[in-house]
């Protein structure tokens, strides 16, 4: 017999009689009076810089700065230049330096960012940059994950992913070290 | 028996006081933290009531929802492989890479694959498997088992991966620099990331109403290896299923707070579909599960997410650390998974416990470990597996335990005993006075104490 068949035939006989899904009141869920202070400290506690503005101007610089210094970058915050990177491969990417893309929403509990398919172009590009940039409308902070998922349309691309800061690692003796193989750096704007 | 028991391995492991205090210690810190993310959360206790029962109800149905995965996965464009056990899964893995033809494969943390002993079956047939994960990857290079499923390498010190470091990737010798050792490894890993073939993860979730699954990772090595390579692998036992994408809601806020106190991963990363060219399969794997699901007392186990927060609070794991427990997963939750697996070999886990409960309080999904861990040992002892000593002093036990009037005489007698003759509880086959002192034997029993004092 197939594996396939096997198993299945094994879970229906020795699974137990049906219990019910539990009704979620997700109301209870935690909420904060004020969702960009709180997401943003939730940020920088997972070692993010998070900057907070109406005009935009410190975003503006944050480029500028990047662009001068000649480091390879892609900004998505540009849409028509979106196609451009899409067919890219790892090794062509291996020397982008900054990346800044757009979050669809935040969440204040944990800091998590979703961005997906549609936003990135091309899946590796919040990963193998060594330094990511998102950029967030204050609109677009939500409370907990249950209000999250029902606000982002999961199945729409291919993939997604939250994003709660740089990556990091505490596998040598419990010690917190920043950047692990993911992007070295987060800067977070929220606008 | 070539495999030592937890108390034997256990009592190596403390031999080394100051290291086993630091093991100690440091997982208590986890556990602290983990507490102190819980308590932001007023919901908290309802948030597990929900996972639990929302388990509950998956595994009460779960041949319709790993039909509906299924069917939902293949319409995203994933290849589905099934595998009965160990040998299949790893075959089925195999099997890719040769039709393929690929050899540079890069492995994200993945709890099964080490069940399956995936590495080894590849390395005899000539290919090797690169753990990425920076404590998998330590661990790897020291030819070492994890030794705690979510901090691989917490068994070590920085000067062990230093040294490990300088030997494998000519580190600087004597530097034990965390940031600097762990930025060589970043530095050496990117360049096996990026002429991977094939990427390997585990699964955290799998939600059936989606087809679609989510990896979990704070150092962002699953994706890395994932979108770098034009074929990924996800391998999932099939109890990793929940039934729909606002279920991931729930788990997510469990998880990482339970695990190092996080109020969520780095990453959480959620795949529908390959990208164009790619290839997405998907290793759904037994070995064992569907047996469980069958043991009525143990079937519950089978809720586990995985986030070892049981492992943190455990008293027997901090001090007898995880190799002694001669399994992939282990600590309290391995206890009662490994006995199913094999019960004779695993027939000493359910004793590696104090039965103090600190598991069941603290599981995210209300899994009742300590519980199961008794009835393991029932079941463990009816089947004959148990070693001499603690026989003989249980078949005593139960004997004196279930005679009330003689249980009270035995203790005056057993008091009398300690003051009297101490070295006779001090003998070699009781297992129970290595490493204690005992106390000295009060002069009343709790019960003519109280006749006393009331
Ligand atoms: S048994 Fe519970 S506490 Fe232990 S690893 Fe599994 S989910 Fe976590």
């Amino acid at each position: 017999m197939e594996a396939r068949e096997k198993i299945l035939q094994a879970v229906t006989a020795n699974k137990p009689d049906l219990i019910e899904l539990p009704e979620m009141d997700l109301s209870q869920a935690v909420r904060y009076s004020n969702l960009v202070e709180q997401f943003m400290n939730v940020l920088k506690a997972s070692g993010a810089d998070t900057f907070f503005e109406n005009s935009g101007n410190l975003l503006v610089t944050d480029i500028d700065s990047v662009k001068q210094q000649g480091d390879f970058m892609i900004n998505l915050l540009e849409k028509d230049e979106r196609q451009e990177w899409e067919e890219l491969t790892a090794s062509e990417l291996k020397g982008l330096d900054t990346c800044y893309i757009r979050a669809q929403l935040g969440v204040a509990e944990n800091g998590a960012m979703w961005i997906s398919e549609e936003q990135m172009s091309n899946r590796l590009l919040p990963f193998i940059c060594q330094h990511l940039v998102i950029v967030l409308d204050p609109a677009d902070i939500v409370d907990n994950m249950h209000q999250a998922y029902q606000q982002i349309k999961t199945g729409h691309n291919g993939f997604g992913v939250f994003i709660a800061g740089p990556s990091k690692t505490a596998d040598i003796e419990q010690n917190l070290v920043i950047g692990a193989h993911g992007a070295r750096s987060l800067r977070v704007y929220v606008i | 028996m070539s495999i030592k028991t937890h108390a034997e391995a256990a009592q190596e492991f403390i031999r080394d006081e100051p290291r086993t205090d630091w093991h100690d210690e440091t997982l208590w810190f986890v556990r602290q933290k983990r507490d102190k993310s819980v308590h932001t959360l007023p919901e908290w206790e309802l948030l597990r009531d929900w996972a639990s029962r929302i388990k509950n109800h998956t595994l009460s149905n779960l041949d319709h929802y790993l039909k509906s995965f299924e069917n939902n996965a293949i319409a995203n464009g994933i290849k589905i492989h099934w595998a009965s056990d160990a040998e299949e899964h790893n075959r089925i893995i195999y099997k890719i890479i040769a039709d393929n033809k690929v050899c540079k494969i890069v492995k994200s943390k993945s709890m099964l694959t080490e069940e399956c002993h995936l590495n080894e079956y590849l390395k005899d047939r000539g290919i090797n498997t690169l753990d990425t994960d920076l404590g998998e990857y330590i661990v790897q290079l020291r030819k070492e088992a994890p030794s705690h499923i979510v901090l691989p390498a917490i068994h070590l010190k920085r000067q062990d991966v230093s040294e490990t470091f300088h030997e494998h990737l000519n580190t600087e010798k004597g530097n034990y620099d965390p940031q600097y050792l762990a930025a060589s490894a970043r530095h050496h890993l990117r360049e096996r990331f990026i002429e991977a073939d094939l990427a390997i993860t585990g699964v955290n979730f799998a939600v059936a109403e989606s087809g679609s699954f989510v990896v979990c990772t704070n150092e962002g090595n699953a994706d890395m290896g994932v979108h770098s390579a034009n074929i990924h692998v996800a391998c999932m036992g099939i109890e990793k299923l929940i039934p729909k994408t606002e279920h991931l809601g729930v788990f997510l806020r469990l998880l990482a707070r339970s695990a190092t106190g996080q109020p969520i991963t780095t990453y959480s990363s959620h795949f529908y579909k390959p990208r164009p060219g790619q290839q997405m399969h998907i290793v759904i794997v037994d070995n064992g599960r569907s047996r469980q699901l069958g043991r009525a007392d143990f079937r519950n186990s089978l809720k586990c997410i995985r986030c070892a927060a049981c492992f943190n609070t455990c008293p027997v794991y901090r001090r007898s650390g995880g190799h002694s427990y001669h399994s992939t997963v282990a600590g309290p939750i391995g206890s009662i998974l490994n006995p199913n697996l094999d019960m004779k070999a695993n027939s000493d886990l359910p004793f590696a416990s104090t039965l103090c409960g600190s598991c069941s309080n603290v599981c995210p999904v209300k899994i009742d470990i300590h519980d199961q861990l008794w009835k393991w040992r029932q079941v463990v002892v009816a089947n004959g597996y148990v070693g001499k000593a603690k026989k003989a002093g249980m078949h005593g036990a139960a004997w004196i335990l279930s005679n009330p009037r003689i249980y009270r005489i035995s203790g005056k007698i057993g008091r009398w005993v300690m003051r009297t003759f101490p070295f006779i509880i001090n003998h070699p086959l009781n297992v129970w006075y290595k490493q204690r002192e005992m106390p000295k034997a009060p002069e009343l029993s709790f019960r003519d104490w109280f006749k006393v004092n009331q």
